[in-house]
Protein backbone atom coordinates (compact mmCIF):
# COMPACT_ATOMS: atom_id res chain seq x y z
CA UNK A 1 0.00 0.00 0.00
CA UNK A 2 0.96 3.25 -0.94
CA UNK A 3 0.41 6.47 2.31
CA UNK A 4 -0.47 9.83 0.83
CA UNK A 5 -0.48 12.21 2.93
CA UNK A 6 -2.44 15.08 2.09
CA UNK A 7 -1.11 19.00 3.27
CA UNK A 8 -1.75 18.03 6.88
CA UNK A 9 -1.68 20.94 9.77
CA UNK A 10 -1.30 20.16 13.56
CA UNK A 11 -1.82 22.96 15.78
CA UNK A 12 -1.99 22.66 19.46
CA UNK A 13 -4.52 24.85 21.47
CA UNK A 14 -3.82 24.83 25.31
CA UNK A 15 -6.47 25.68 27.92
CA UNK A 16 -5.43 29.18 28.03
CA UNK A 17 -6.31 29.30 24.05
CA UNK A 18 -2.54 29.63 23.52
CA UNK A 19 -1.85 28.02 19.84
CA UNK A 20 1.01 25.72 18.86
CA UNK A 21 1.56 25.41 15.46
CA UNK A 22 3.39 21.91 15.01
CA UNK A 23 3.15 20.90 11.47
CA UNK A 24 1.74 23.11 8.43
CA UNK A 25 0.75 21.60 5.51
CA UNK A 26 2.94 18.63 5.02
CA UNK A 27 2.40 16.89 1.90
CA UNK A 28 4.25 13.74 1.33
CA UNK A 29 3.76 10.22 -0.36
CA UNK A 30 5.48 6.63 0.39
CA UNK A 31 4.81 4.32 -2.24
CA UNK A 32 4.45 0.74 -2.17
CA UNK A 33 7.61 -1.23 -0.91
CA UNK A 34 9.52 2.11 -0.70
CA UNK A 35 11.52 3.39 2.43
CA UNK A 36 11.24 6.79 3.15
CA UNK A 37 12.49 8.01 6.17
CA UNK A 38 11.94 11.73 8.12
CA UNK A 39 14.42 14.41 9.36
CA UNK A 40 14.33 17.49 10.60
CA UNK A 41 15.86 19.50 13.75
CA UNK A 42 14.16 18.69 17.17
CA UNK A 43 10.68 19.79 17.91
CA UNK A 44 10.11 19.97 13.83
CA UNK A 45 6.85 17.79 14.36
CA UNK A 46 8.56 14.87 13.21
CA UNK A 47 6.62 12.31 15.97
CA UNK A 48 3.92 14.14 15.51
CA UNK A 49 3.50 13.66 11.74
CA UNK A 50 4.10 10.24 12.51
CA UNK A 51 1.31 10.17 15.25
CA UNK A 52 -1.30 11.58 12.85
CA UNK A 53 -0.65 8.58 9.77
CA UNK A 54 -0.59 5.81 12.75
CA UNK A 55 -4.31 6.97 13.99
CA UNK A 56 -3.10 8.31 17.77
CA UNK A 57 -3.39 11.86 16.97
CA UNK A 58 -6.44 13.59 15.13
CA UNK A 59 -4.68 16.41 12.48
CA UNK A 60 -6.26 19.80 12.71
CA UNK A 61 -6.42 19.76 8.96
CA UNK A 62 -5.81 17.66 5.61
CA UNK A 63 -5.95 13.95 5.32
CA UNK A 64 -3.79 10.33 5.54
CA UNK A 65 -5.01 8.46 3.01
CA UNK A 66 -3.64 4.59 2.56
CA UNK A 67 -4.15 3.36 -0.88
CA UNK A 68 -3.71 0.16 -2.92
CA UNK A 69 -3.79 -3.87 -1.78
CA UNK A 70 -4.09 -5.23 1.37
CA UNK A 71 -4.42 -9.18 2.89
CA UNK A 72 -7.35 -9.63 4.72
CA UNK A 73 -6.98 -9.57 8.61
CA UNK A 74 -4.10 -7.23 8.24
CA UNK A 75 -3.82 -3.86 9.56
CA UNK A 76 -2.75 -0.68 7.96
CA UNK A 77 -0.01 0.20 10.07
CA UNK A 78 1.85 -0.86 13.02
CA UNK A 79 4.15 1.57 14.82
CA UNK A 80 7.65 1.13 16.64
CA UNK A 81 8.55 3.46 19.57
CA UNK A 82 11.48 5.41 20.40
CA UNK A 83 11.19 4.50 24.07
CA UNK A 84 10.19 0.49 23.40
CA UNK A 85 7.21 0.70 24.94
CA UNK A 86 6.61 -2.90 26.30
CA UNK A 87 4.38 -4.56 28.46
CA UNK A 88 7.01 -5.30 31.77
CA UNK A 89 4.09 -7.69 32.78
CA UNK A 90 4.16 -9.85 29.36
CA UNK A 91 6.78 -12.64 28.52
CA UNK A 92 8.74 -11.55 25.08
CA UNK A 93 6.05 -13.92 23.36
CA UNK A 94 2.93 -12.84 24.92
CA UNK A 95 4.31 -8.98 23.81
CA UNK A 96 4.46 -9.73 20.75
CA UNK A 97 1.70 -11.71 20.05
CA UNK A 98 -0.65 -8.08 21.81
CA UNK A 99 -0.99 -7.28 18.26
CA UNK A 100 -2.25 -10.43 17.41
CA UNK A 101 -4.63 -10.97 19.98
CA UNK A 102 -6.37 -7.82 19.37
CA UNK A 103 -6.75 -9.05 15.71
CA UNK A 104 -8.58 -12.00 16.53
CA UNK A 105 -6.10 -14.27 15.63
CA UNK A 106 -6.39 -17.64 17.26
CA UNK A 107 -3.92 -18.77 19.75
CA UNK A 108 -2.35 -21.53 17.56
CA UNK A 109 -2.05 -19.11 14.59
CA UNK A 110 -0.66 -16.34 17.22
CA UNK A 111 1.71 -18.99 18.21
CA UNK A 112 3.39 -19.61 14.90
CA UNK A 113 3.62 -16.46 13.81
CA UNK A 114 4.91 -15.10 16.99
CA UNK A 115 7.46 -17.97 16.66
CA UNK A 116 8.25 -17.11 12.84
CA UNK A 117 8.58 -13.27 14.02
CA UNK A 118 10.88 -14.48 16.42
CA UNK A 119 13.40 -15.74 14.66
CA UNK A 120 14.05 -13.15 12.17
CA UNK A 121 14.28 -10.90 14.61
CA UNK A 122 16.82 -12.78 16.49
CA UNK A 123 15.07 -13.36 19.97
CA UNK A 124 14.60 -17.22 19.50
CA UNK A 125 15.41 -18.57 22.86
CA UNK A 126 13.96 -15.46 25.39
CA UNK A 127 10.86 -15.74 24.62
CA UNK A 128 9.89 -16.60 28.31
CA UNK A 129 12.01 -13.47 29.49
CA UNK A 130 10.54 -10.11 30.98
CA UNK A 131 11.63 -6.88 29.30
CA UNK A 132 13.29 -5.96 32.13
CA UNK A 133 15.75 -8.67 31.76
CA UNK A 134 16.20 -7.71 28.36
CA UNK A 135 19.17 -4.95 27.37
CA UNK A 136 18.33 -2.20 25.18
CA UNK A 137 18.93 -3.29 21.82
CA UNK A 138 17.13 -6.99 22.65
CA UNK A 139 14.43 -4.87 23.96
CA UNK A 140 13.74 -3.05 20.46
CA UNK A 141 13.88 -6.06 18.44
CA UNK A 142 11.08 -7.32 20.37
CA UNK A 143 9.55 -3.70 19.32
CA UNK A 144 9.65 -4.73 15.99
CA UNK A 145 8.81 -8.09 16.35
CA UNK A 146 5.59 -6.86 18.11
CA UNK A 147 5.14 -4.83 14.48
CA UNK A 148 5.54 -6.96 12.38
CA UNK A 149 3.90 -10.17 14.14
CA UNK A 150 0.66 -8.09 12.65
CA UNK A 151 2.23 -8.14 8.95
CA UNK A 152 0.97 -4.65 8.41
CA UNK A 153 0.93 -2.46 5.65
CA UNK A 154 3.22 0.10 6.22
CA UNK A 155 5.69 0.10 9.19
CA UNK A 156 6.00 3.41 11.14
CA UNK A 157 9.02 3.65 13.18
CA UNK A 158 9.58 6.72 15.60
CA UNK A 159 13.51 7.02 16.12
CA UNK A 160 13.24 3.32 16.56
CA UNK A 161 17.14 3.50 17.40
CA UNK A 162 17.43 6.44 19.33
CA UNK A 163 17.93 5.03 22.65
CA UNK A 164 20.85 2.57 21.93
CA UNK A 165 24.10 3.53 22.13
CA UNK A 166 25.81 4.14 18.89
CA UNK A 167 27.44 0.68 17.81
CA UNK A 168 23.80 -1.07 18.96
CA UNK A 169 22.53 1.35 16.77
CA UNK A 170 24.53 0.42 13.72
CA UNK A 171 24.49 -3.03 14.33
CA UNK A 172 20.31 -2.93 14.63
CA UNK A 173 20.13 -0.59 11.15
CA UNK A 174 22.08 -3.57 9.40
CA UNK A 175 19.42 -5.73 10.90
CA UNK A 176 16.52 -4.04 10.02
CA UNK A 177 17.35 -3.67 6.58
CA UNK A 178 18.02 -7.22 6.05
CA UNK A 179 14.59 -7.77 7.62
CA UNK A 180 12.86 -5.32 5.76
CA UNK A 181 13.97 -6.63 2.56
CA UNK A 182 12.83 -10.40 2.82
CA UNK A 183 8.99 -8.22 3.68
CA UNK A 184 9.32 -4.86 2.17
CA UNK A 185 6.51 -3.12 3.53
CA UNK A 186 6.35 0.60 2.90
CA UNK A 187 8.38 2.40 5.92
CA UNK A 188 8.26 5.69 7.51
CA UNK A 189 11.32 6.31 9.10
CA UNK A 190 11.30 9.01 11.56
CA UNK A 191 15.14 9.96 12.73
CA UNK A 192 17.20 13.21 13.68
CA UNK A 193 19.98 11.36 12.13
CA UNK A 194 20.94 12.53 8.94
CA UNK A 195 23.61 9.75 8.31
CA UNK A 196 21.19 7.17 9.14
CA UNK A 197 18.49 8.59 6.89
CA UNK A 198 20.46 8.53 3.75
CA UNK A 199 21.84 4.43 4.74
CA UNK A 200 18.38 3.38 5.25
CA UNK A 201 16.10 5.05 2.82
CA UNK A 202 14.91 5.16 -0.70
CA UNK A 203 14.14 8.90 0.05
CA UNK A 204 14.74 11.29 2.82
CA UNK A 205 12.09 14.30 3.49
CA UNK A 206 13.51 17.13 4.99
CA UNK A 207 10.88 18.81 7.57
CA UNK A 208 12.19 22.17 8.72
CA UNK A 209 11.70 23.21 12.40
CA UNK A 210 8.32 24.36 14.01
CA UNK A 211 5.64 24.81 12.65
CA UNK A 212 7.28 21.71 10.42
CA UNK A 213 7.10 22.19 6.21
CA UNK A 214 8.44 20.19 4.09
CA UNK A 215 11.79 21.84 3.12
CA UNK A 216 12.76 19.01 0.59
CA UNK A 217 13.08 15.27 -0.01
CA UNK A 218 16.66 13.91 -1.19
CA UNK A 219 16.93 10.55 -2.85
CA UNK A 220 19.33 8.29 -1.34
CA UNK A 221 20.21 7.23 -4.50
CA UNK A 222 22.01 4.41 -3.57
CA UNK A 223 22.35 0.69 -4.47
CA UNK A 224 20.86 -2.33 -2.24
CA UNK A 225 21.84 -4.18 -0.44
CA UNK A 226 23.63 -1.65 1.67
CA UNK A 227 26.33 -2.00 2.93
CA UNK A 228 28.95 -0.26 5.33
CA UNK A 229 31.39 0.53 3.06
CA UNK A 230 28.84 2.78 1.36
CA UNK A 231 28.74 5.47 4.11
CA UNK A 232 32.50 6.85 2.03
CA UNK A 233 30.36 6.57 -1.33
CA UNK A 234 30.39 9.79 -2.42
CA UNK A 235 26.59 9.17 -3.51
CA UNK A 236 26.06 9.09 -0.11
CA UNK A 237 28.35 12.06 1.12
CA UNK A 238 26.53 14.12 -1.15
CA UNK A 239 23.17 13.40 -0.10
CA UNK A 240 24.03 13.87 3.57
CA UNK A 241 25.58 17.25 3.01
CA UNK A 242 22.83 18.50 0.89
CA UNK A 243 20.53 17.42 3.48
CA UNK A 244 22.55 19.06 6.73
CA UNK A 245 23.38 22.17 4.60
CA UNK A 246 19.01 22.53 4.23
CA UNK A 247 18.51 21.44 8.25
CA UNK A 248 21.87 23.60 9.69
CA UNK A 249 20.23 26.76 9.42
CA UNK A 250 17.00 25.41 11.06
CA UNK A 251 19.15 23.69 13.55
CA UNK A 252 20.96 26.79 14.70
CA UNK A 253 17.62 28.69 14.70
CA UNK A 254 16.20 26.15 16.65
CA UNK A 255 18.79 25.89 19.57
CA UNK A 256 18.52 29.93 20.06
CA UNK A 257 15.48 29.78 20.05
CA UNK A 258 13.82 30.13 23.76
CA UNK A 259 10.52 29.21 22.34
CA UNK A 260 11.53 26.11 20.88
CA UNK B 1 59.04 21.11 40.86
CA UNK B 2 59.71 18.10 42.14
CA UNK B 3 59.16 14.31 40.25
CA UNK B 4 56.78 12.21 41.98
CA UNK B 5 55.28 8.99 42.26
CA UNK B 6 51.90 7.82 43.52
CA UNK B 7 50.15 5.05 44.09
CA UNK B 8 46.16 5.44 43.46
CA UNK B 9 44.46 4.47 47.00
CA UNK B 10 40.79 3.51 47.44
CA UNK B 11 39.49 6.86 48.72
CA UNK B 12 35.84 4.86 48.96
CA UNK B 13 36.80 2.39 51.46
CA UNK B 14 35.49 4.11 54.56
CA UNK B 15 32.30 4.46 53.06
CA UNK B 16 31.44 0.67 52.50
CA UNK B 17 28.86 -0.82 54.74
CA UNK B 18 29.35 -4.33 55.61
CA UNK B 19 26.58 -7.23 56.57
CA UNK B 20 27.82 -8.01 59.75
CA UNK B 21 25.56 -11.57 59.60
CA UNK B 22 26.28 -12.95 62.26
CA UNK B 23 25.94 -10.15 64.64
CA UNK B 24 22.83 -9.75 63.65
CA UNK B 25 21.90 -13.06 64.71
CA UNK B 26 23.84 -13.06 67.70
CA UNK B 27 22.60 -9.87 68.78
CA UNK B 28 19.14 -11.37 68.52
CA UNK B 29 20.06 -14.46 70.82
CA UNK B 30 22.15 -12.24 73.55
CA UNK B 31 18.84 -10.43 73.84
CA UNK B 32 16.91 -13.90 74.55
CA UNK B 33 19.75 -14.97 76.44
CA UNK B 34 19.78 -11.65 78.72
CA UNK B 35 16.11 -11.71 79.44
CA UNK B 36 16.26 -14.67 80.22
CA UNK B 37 19.11 -14.55 82.98
CA UNK B 38 17.24 -11.58 84.08
CA UNK B 39 13.96 -13.29 84.57
CA UNK B 40 15.60 -16.04 86.33
CA UNK B 41 17.92 -13.61 88.50
CA UNK B 42 14.91 -12.67 90.37
CA UNK B 43 16.15 -8.67 89.58
CA UNK B 44 13.04 -8.03 88.17
CA UNK B 45 9.79 -9.99 89.32
CA UNK B 46 7.99 -12.59 87.03
CA UNK B 47 5.13 -10.38 87.41
CA UNK B 48 6.74 -7.39 85.32
CA UNK B 49 8.85 -9.75 83.04
CA UNK B 50 7.99 -13.41 82.36
CA UNK B 51 10.98 -15.33 81.16
CA UNK B 52 10.93 -16.28 77.58
CA UNK B 53 10.77 -19.78 78.52
CA UNK B 54 8.04 -19.27 80.26
CA UNK B 55 6.10 -17.41 77.92
CA UNK B 56 6.90 -20.91 75.71
CA UNK B 57 5.67 -22.81 77.95
CA UNK B 58 2.49 -21.17 78.83
CA UNK B 59 1.96 -21.20 74.51
CA UNK B 60 2.54 -24.68 74.59
CA UNK B 61 0.02 -25.19 77.92
CA UNK B 62 -2.63 -23.18 76.19
CA UNK B 63 -2.40 -24.46 72.68
CA UNK B 64 -3.28 -28.11 74.47
CA UNK B 65 -6.02 -27.11 76.54
CA UNK B 66 -7.34 -25.58 73.49
CA UNK B 67 -7.91 -22.24 74.93
CA UNK B 68 -5.51 -20.95 72.09
CA UNK B 69 -7.80 -22.33 69.91
CA UNK B 70 -10.35 -20.19 70.78
CA UNK B 71 -9.45 -17.24 70.68
CA UNK B 72 -7.00 -17.50 67.91
CA UNK B 73 -10.10 -18.49 65.69
CA UNK B 74 -12.26 -15.67 67.20
CA UNK B 75 -9.33 -12.86 66.20
CA UNK B 76 -8.53 -14.92 62.61
CA UNK B 77 -12.28 -15.02 61.85
CA UNK B 78 -12.76 -11.73 62.85
CA UNK B 79 -9.31 -10.50 60.88
CA UNK B 80 -10.46 -12.17 57.54
CA UNK B 81 -13.69 -11.45 57.26
CA UNK B 82 -12.78 -7.53 57.83
CA UNK B 83 -9.94 -7.95 55.72
CA UNK B 84 -11.90 -9.45 52.66
CA UNK B 85 -14.28 -6.78 52.85
CA UNK B 86 -12.58 -4.11 52.97
CA UNK B 87 -10.17 -4.66 50.54
CA UNK B 88 -13.24 -5.87 48.48
CA UNK B 89 -14.80 -2.14 48.75
CA UNK B 90 -11.93 -0.42 48.21
CA UNK B 91 -10.97 -1.90 45.30
CA UNK B 92 -14.02 -1.79 43.63
CA UNK B 93 -14.10 1.78 44.54
CA UNK B 94 -10.47 2.57 43.97
CA UNK B 95 -11.39 1.13 40.06
CA UNK B 96 -14.32 3.79 39.54
CA UNK B 97 -12.67 6.15 41.14
CA UNK B 98 -9.68 5.44 39.07
CA UNK B 99 -11.58 5.41 36.19
CA UNK B 100 -14.29 7.84 36.04
CA UNK B 101 -13.93 11.22 36.42
CA UNK B 102 -17.19 11.81 37.41
CA UNK B 103 -16.34 9.14 40.38
CA UNK B 104 -13.23 10.84 41.32
CA UNK B 105 -15.10 14.20 41.60
CA UNK B 106 -17.70 12.51 43.90
CA UNK B 107 -15.45 10.17 45.36
CA UNK B 108 -12.31 11.97 46.52
CA UNK B 109 -13.52 14.85 48.94
CA UNK B 110 -15.13 12.16 50.58
CA UNK B 111 -12.52 10.11 50.75
CA UNK B 112 -10.17 13.50 52.17
CA UNK B 113 -12.59 14.05 54.68
CA UNK B 114 -12.95 11.08 55.82
CA UNK B 115 -9.50 9.05 55.63
CA UNK B 116 -7.45 10.98 58.58
CA UNK B 117 -10.22 9.83 61.26
CA UNK B 118 -8.53 7.20 63.28
CA UNK B 119 -10.95 3.94 62.66
CA UNK B 120 -10.67 3.25 66.67
CA UNK B 121 -12.81 6.38 67.69
CA UNK B 122 -15.19 5.41 65.51
CA UNK B 123 -15.57 1.94 67.31
CA UNK B 124 -18.15 3.16 69.94
CA UNK B 125 -20.19 4.94 66.76
CA UNK B 126 -20.31 1.70 65.34
CA UNK B 127 -21.04 -0.19 68.60
CA UNK B 128 -23.77 1.77 69.25
CA UNK B 129 -25.03 1.28 65.39
CA UNK B 130 -24.19 -2.04 64.98
CA UNK B 131 -23.92 -3.85 68.47
CA UNK B 132 -21.23 -5.27 70.71
CA UNK B 133 -21.46 -8.40 68.95
CA UNK B 134 -18.91 -9.25 65.93
CA UNK B 135 -20.36 -6.94 63.01
CA UNK B 136 -18.79 -3.86 64.56
CA UNK B 137 -15.40 -5.89 65.15
CA UNK B 138 -15.49 -6.54 61.41
CA UNK B 139 -16.51 -3.48 59.98
CA UNK B 140 -14.53 -1.29 61.69
CA UNK B 141 -11.42 -3.59 60.49
CA UNK B 142 -13.06 -3.35 57.01
CA UNK B 143 -13.15 0.05 57.65
CA UNK B 144 -9.12 0.51 58.25
CA UNK B 145 -8.57 -1.23 55.13
CA UNK B 146 -10.70 0.24 52.70
CA UNK B 147 -9.18 3.31 52.64
CA UNK B 148 -5.75 2.56 51.92
CA UNK B 149 -6.92 0.13 49.37
CA UNK B 150 -9.16 2.73 48.01
CA UNK B 151 -6.45 5.31 47.80
CA UNK B 152 -3.55 3.03 46.45
CA UNK B 153 -5.95 1.30 43.88
CA UNK B 154 -6.93 4.44 42.78
CA UNK B 155 -3.58 6.03 42.28
CA UNK B 156 -3.02 3.31 40.64
CA UNK B 157 -5.27 3.22 37.95
CA UNK B 158 -4.65 6.62 36.82
CA UNK B 159 -0.79 5.66 36.57
CA UNK B 160 -0.80 3.71 33.99
CA UNK B 161 1.82 4.27 31.53
CA UNK B 162 0.85 6.95 29.31
CA UNK B 163 3.26 5.03 26.26
CA UNK B 164 1.72 2.07 27.20
CA UNK B 165 -1.56 3.29 26.62
CA UNK B 166 -0.47 4.73 23.05
CA UNK B 167 1.16 0.94 22.27
CA UNK B 168 -1.64 -1.04 23.01
CA UNK B 169 -4.09 1.03 20.97
CA UNK B 170 -2.10 0.91 18.03
CA UNK B 171 -2.24 -2.48 18.07
CA UNK B 172 -6.14 -1.82 18.04
CA UNK B 173 -6.71 -2.52 21.54
CA UNK B 174 -10.20 -1.48 22.88
CA UNK B 175 -11.51 0.05 25.87
CA UNK B 176 -12.59 -3.37 27.38
CA UNK B 177 -8.99 -4.53 26.57
CA UNK B 178 -6.68 -1.48 27.34
CA UNK B 179 -8.72 -1.94 31.03
CA UNK B 180 -7.62 -6.32 30.87
CA UNK B 181 -4.33 -5.59 29.50
CA UNK B 182 -3.16 -2.53 30.60
CA UNK B 183 -4.51 -0.06 33.32
CA UNK B 184 -5.19 -3.52 35.94
CA UNK B 185 -1.71 -5.25 35.52
CA UNK B 186 -0.01 -1.78 36.05
CA UNK B 187 -1.73 -1.21 38.63
CA UNK B 188 -1.41 -4.20 40.50
CA UNK B 189 2.05 -3.24 42.31
CA UNK B 190 0.35 -0.29 44.22
CA UNK B 191 -3.27 -2.17 44.94
CA UNK B 192 -0.73 -4.89 46.34
CA UNK B 193 1.40 -1.82 48.42
CA UNK B 194 -2.13 -1.15 49.74
CA UNK B 195 -3.00 -4.57 50.87
CA UNK B 196 0.08 -4.66 52.94
CA UNK B 197 -0.64 -1.19 54.55
CA UNK B 198 -4.48 -2.83 55.14
CA UNK B 199 -2.74 -5.71 56.82
CA UNK B 200 -1.27 -3.66 59.07
CA UNK B 201 -3.89 -1.10 60.61
CA UNK B 202 -6.28 -4.51 60.46
CA UNK B 203 -4.55 -6.40 63.21
CA UNK B 204 -4.01 -2.85 64.86
CA UNK B 205 -8.07 -2.70 64.96
CA UNK B 206 -8.78 -6.07 65.51
CA UNK B 207 -6.95 -6.05 68.83
CA UNK B 208 -8.54 -2.27 69.42
CA UNK B 209 -12.11 -4.12 69.20
CA UNK B 210 -11.46 -6.86 70.95
CA UNK B 211 -9.86 -5.07 73.90
CA UNK B 212 -13.42 -2.74 73.93
CA UNK B 213 -15.58 -5.33 73.99
CA UNK B 214 -15.18 -9.18 73.16
CA UNK B 215 -15.03 -12.01 75.15
CA UNK B 216 -12.65 -14.12 73.04
CA UNK B 217 -9.69 -13.13 70.72
CA UNK B 218 -6.24 -12.49 71.43
CA UNK B 219 -6.62 -8.31 71.93
CA UNK B 220 -9.44 -9.83 74.89
CA UNK B 221 -6.60 -12.25 76.24
CA UNK B 222 -4.10 -9.94 76.16
CA UNK B 223 -6.56 -7.28 77.64
CA UNK B 224 -7.57 -9.81 80.45
CA UNK B 225 -4.33 -11.22 81.46
CA UNK B 226 -3.38 -7.69 82.30
CA UNK B 227 -6.07 -7.26 84.85
CA UNK B 228 -5.48 -10.41 86.24
CA UNK B 229 -2.08 -9.71 86.18
CA UNK B 230 -1.18 -12.86 83.97
CA UNK B 231 1.80 -11.49 82.64
CA UNK B 232 2.76 -15.00 81.02
CA UNK B 233 -0.11 -15.07 79.70
CA UNK B 234 0.05 -11.34 78.34
CA UNK B 235 3.22 -12.07 76.59
CA UNK B 236 1.84 -15.63 74.97
CA UNK B 237 -1.12 -12.57 73.53
CA UNK B 238 2.03 -10.29 72.29
CA UNK B 239 3.99 -13.56 70.93
CA UNK B 240 0.75 -14.66 69.07
CA UNK B 241 -0.25 -11.35 67.52
CA UNK B 242 3.80 -10.73 66.42
CA UNK B 243 3.73 -14.04 64.93
CA UNK B 244 -0.10 -13.24 62.73
CA UNK B 245 1.87 -9.64 61.85
CA UNK B 246 5.15 -11.64 60.13
CA UNK B 247 2.87 -13.86 58.73
CA UNK B 248 0.33 -12.05 57.23
CA UNK B 249 3.33 -10.03 55.69
CA UNK B 250 5.01 -12.97 54.37
CA UNK B 251 1.69 -14.56 52.56
CA UNK B 252 1.24 -11.17 51.12
CA UNK B 253 4.50 -11.39 49.90
CA UNK B 254 4.17 -14.88 48.60
CA UNK B 255 1.25 -14.00 46.98
CA UNK B 256 2.50 -11.15 44.83
CA UNK B 257 5.62 -12.87 44.11
CA UNK B 258 2.59 -15.47 42.24
CA UNK B 259 0.63 -12.77 40.94
CA UNK B 260 3.63 -10.33 39.85
CA UNK B 261 5.92 -12.77 38.60
CA UNK B 262 7.58 -10.07 36.48
CA UNK B 263 8.42 -7.67 39.17
CA UNK B 264 10.77 -11.00 41.22
CA UNK B 265 13.08 -12.26 38.80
Amino acid sequence: MRVLVDRVSKVYRDRSGTELAALDAIDLAVESEEFVALVGPSGCGKSTLLGIIAGLLPATSGRVVFEGERRTGTPLAATVFQEFALFPWRTVRANVELGLEELGVSRDERARRARRVLDVTGLAGFEARYPHQLSGGMRQRVGIARALAVEPAVLLMDEPFSALDAQTRTLMMEELLGIWEASRQSVLYVTHNIQEAVYMADRVVVLSRRPGRVLDVVAAGLARPRTESLQGHPAFVGAVERIWSLIRVEAQAAIEDPEA
Amino acid sequence: MAIERVVVRDRTRFLLRREHRAVRVLALLGLLVLWEATARSGWVPALFLPSPVGVIEETVDMARSGQLLIHLGASLRRLAAGFVLGAGAGIAAGVVVGFFSLAEAVGQPLIAATFPVPKIALLPLLILWLGIGELSKVVVIALGVFFPMAINTAAGVRQADPLLIRAAVSFGAGRVSLIRKVVIPSALPTVFAGLKLGAGTALLLLVAAEMIGAESGIGFLVLQAGNLMETTKLMVGLLVLSVLGVLSHWSLDRLERLVLPWRHT
